[in-house]
This record gives C-alpha cells, structure tokens and sequence, in this order.
C-alpha cells in the first residue's frame, strides 16, 4: 500500500515532465507558450482578487467569533438524535467556505483520534470526497459577473451533504 | 445568493460576537484576514500562474488531444451543446483531466477559460445556462483518482494503511456527484 503513496508522489512532476519533453519532440516553442499561459492565468487572478479578499474575510470573521462553535452547539440535538457522529459536525459545516480551515480541522480531528478511527476515517474521506463548494462558485461567477446561483449552491450544498452522508454508511462497514 | 450569504456572515458574526464577549476576536480577525489574505493569494496568484503556463504547453501538444479523445464520449454525454465547438470541448476536457488526475491548481485556470467561453456561447449572458452549472457543479465536486493531500495526511498521523480510503473516497464522490445532478435538474425543471 506505500506503493500506492509513493508512486502518488511521482505523478506531479512525471506530468510536467512528459508536457515539456512532448514539447521538445515536437519542437514547440515551450517557453513561449508557458509564458502565454501563465499570462492569461495572471489576469484571470487579478479579476479575482477582490472575490477572494471578500470570501476569506467573511469566513475569518465567523470562525473568531465563534459563530461555528454556536451552529454546532444548535445542529448536536438533531444529530445524535440519527447518531451522526458530532466530532465530525465543525468540518462538515467548515468545509464548504474554507479549503485550509477544513483541512486544518481534519488533521486535528485525525492526530486526535487517531488516522485509523472511525471518526479519524470518516474525516479523510469527507475531506477527500468534497470540494470548498461555494468558494468554487464564488470563483466561477466571479469571474463571469452573473446573478442568480442560488440553484447552483443548493445543488452544491446537497451533493455534499450527500456525500457526507454516504462517507458515514461505507465508513461503518470498514 | 452569495450576496445573502456573504452579508448573513458578516452580520450574524459580529452581532454573535458582540454579544458573547468577543469583540476583541473580531477586532483581531478584521485585520489578520486581509494580511493572511495576502499570503493565501500571493501564494494561488504564483501556482496559477505556474499551472496556467503548464496547460498552455499541454493544450498545445499533440499528447493532449490523445487524452480528450478518451474522455470524449463522456464530454459529449454530459455537454451535447458543446459537440460541434472544438475549443470549448477541449477545455472542458482538460479541466475534468486535471482534475482527476489531482491537480486542482491546473484545473481551475482551465476551467475558469472554460466557463467564460461558455458564456460567450450562451444565449442569455446574466444567467447561467444549465451546462455552464453544471460544469460548476462538477468542479465543487473533487473528482480526483488519488487524494493526494489527505493520503499524505494518514501517513503522517501513522496510519496503518493510509490508502485504504481511496475507494470509499471514490464512492462517496460518485454518490455526491448524483445527488447533485439530480438535484439541480429538479431545480431547473420547477424553475421553469
């Protein structure tokens, strides 16, 4: 199975590796067309930056001022009702608006209870399974200027809250 | 949408933390988000910038084309709009290869192309158009073979196998995936 780390290890730099030596046999201008590239990806950032600054304010400001805490002091009756496990309960609602919060909590949550728990399992498979949703939709009609994503968001909500919940069901039968 | 949600966190955040004490922590947290916000963007403006220029050379080669052509049946499936325009589909492509293959970083430039030119195609420019969501869609979703980060994660809490969480990572995708389709095609057909 360190097989299978490892060789995840190789698959970044092999990819770069085969694009640029593709280029060369090829005999394109590589370094001109990287430059085009990262170009293009510059100005898309530039548009994005004022998105960004917003998303991550907000979410700073609901984590000091322990509004997560609250919302999972309100959700805990509802869900140990179904018996959710509520160690679980910061990430899944930290997950959606913030990458590095999500995996900050994670990795406390596994080195806490250990990488081969229950709860530590149902941990690494959330944060494997789901993306920062609404930052991915921030990002996406940010840098279209489009209204009207409520659709999109509830969809996206759903599908992680579904697989939240199937990652519960597998990890049971582990 | 994200304008209610964006507001909603700001007010519920700082009237909650008024409200229990906490006025120092918000105090702290105005000014240390934008200096972090600076590291966190300086960092995505650099490895955007990186895997933007990567892509370019990659889109440009004939080994790309080779790639698309084996994921073409499933773009052509979940796109029919896109069948006849040649860059959008291969935009598209190589937003869902990236992803797979884990490298979020790439995907996102890739994707962001994608999306604009979907909607210079689309019919009505301030609305999303079903498969532009769904592009979306598919993007909120993490669809990568190998989740690198967190296998990386197990290792270092000493895990006794850390890969064995691949396949219930693949399921829970896949069921998420569904769901969410399902879910914004309901929501598309009640809209109307």
């Amino acid at each position: 199975m360190n097989i299978l780390i490892k060789a995840s290890n190789f698959v970044i730099p092999a990819i770069i590796l085969t694009i640029v030596l593709w280029g060369m046999k090829e005999k394109k201008d590589v370094f001109g067309l990287f430059i085009d590239g990262a170009k293009n990806g510059m100005n898309t950032i530039v548009g994005l930056i004022p998105t960004l600054i917003g998303i991550f304010f907000a979410v700073g400001l609901l984590r000091a001022s322990g509004v997560i805490d609250l919302m999972c002091k309100i959700i805990y009756p509802i869900t140990s009702a179904v018996s959710f496990p509520s160690e679980i309960l910061p990430l899944m609602i930290i997950r959606p608006i913030s990458g590095s919060g999500a995996l900050g909590m994670a990795v406390d949550i596994i080195t806490t209870y250990g990488a081969d728990s229950y709860i530590g399992r149902v941990a690494a498979v959330i944060m494997g399974s789901t993306e920062t949703s609404l930052y991915v939709i921030a990002l996406y009609t940010g840098c279209l200027k489009v209204k009207k994503e409520n659709k999109l968001i509830y969809s996206a909500l759903i599908a992680d809250i579904a697989g939240i919940i199937c990652t519960i069901a597998i990890c049971h039968f582990l | 949408m994200l304008n209610t949600i964006w507001s909603f966190f700001i007010i519920i955040s700082i009237a909650y933390g008024i409200f229990s004490g906490r006025v120092e922590n918000i105090n702290d947290a105005i000014f240390s988000t934008t200096e972090n916000s600076v590291k966190i963007i300086v960092t995505l403006f650099c490895t955007m910038c990186l895997w933007s220029g990567i892509m370019n050379i990659a889109s440009n080669i004939s080994l790309m084309d080779k790639l698309c052509k084996v994921i073409e049946p499933i773009v052509n499936y979940l796109f029919p709009e896109y069948k006849k325009s040649k860059t959008i589909k291969k935009q598209i492509s190589m937003n869902i290869i990236a992803n797979l293959l884990g490298m979020g970083n790439a995907a996102t430039p890739l994707g962001l192309e994608a999306i604009k030119n979907m909607q210079k195609e689309s019919k009505d420019k301030s609305k999303l158009s079903t498969s532009m969501m769904l592009f979306i869609l598919i993007n909120t979703a993490s669809i990568q073979l190998i989740p690198t980060t967190i296998l990386a994660v197990r290792r270092s809490a000493n895990s006794s196998s850390p890969s064995d969480i691949i396949i219930p990572v693949w399921i829970s995708t896949i069921c998420a995936v569904m769901c969410g389709i399902f879910c914004m095609k309901v929501l598309i057909k009640r809209g109307r």
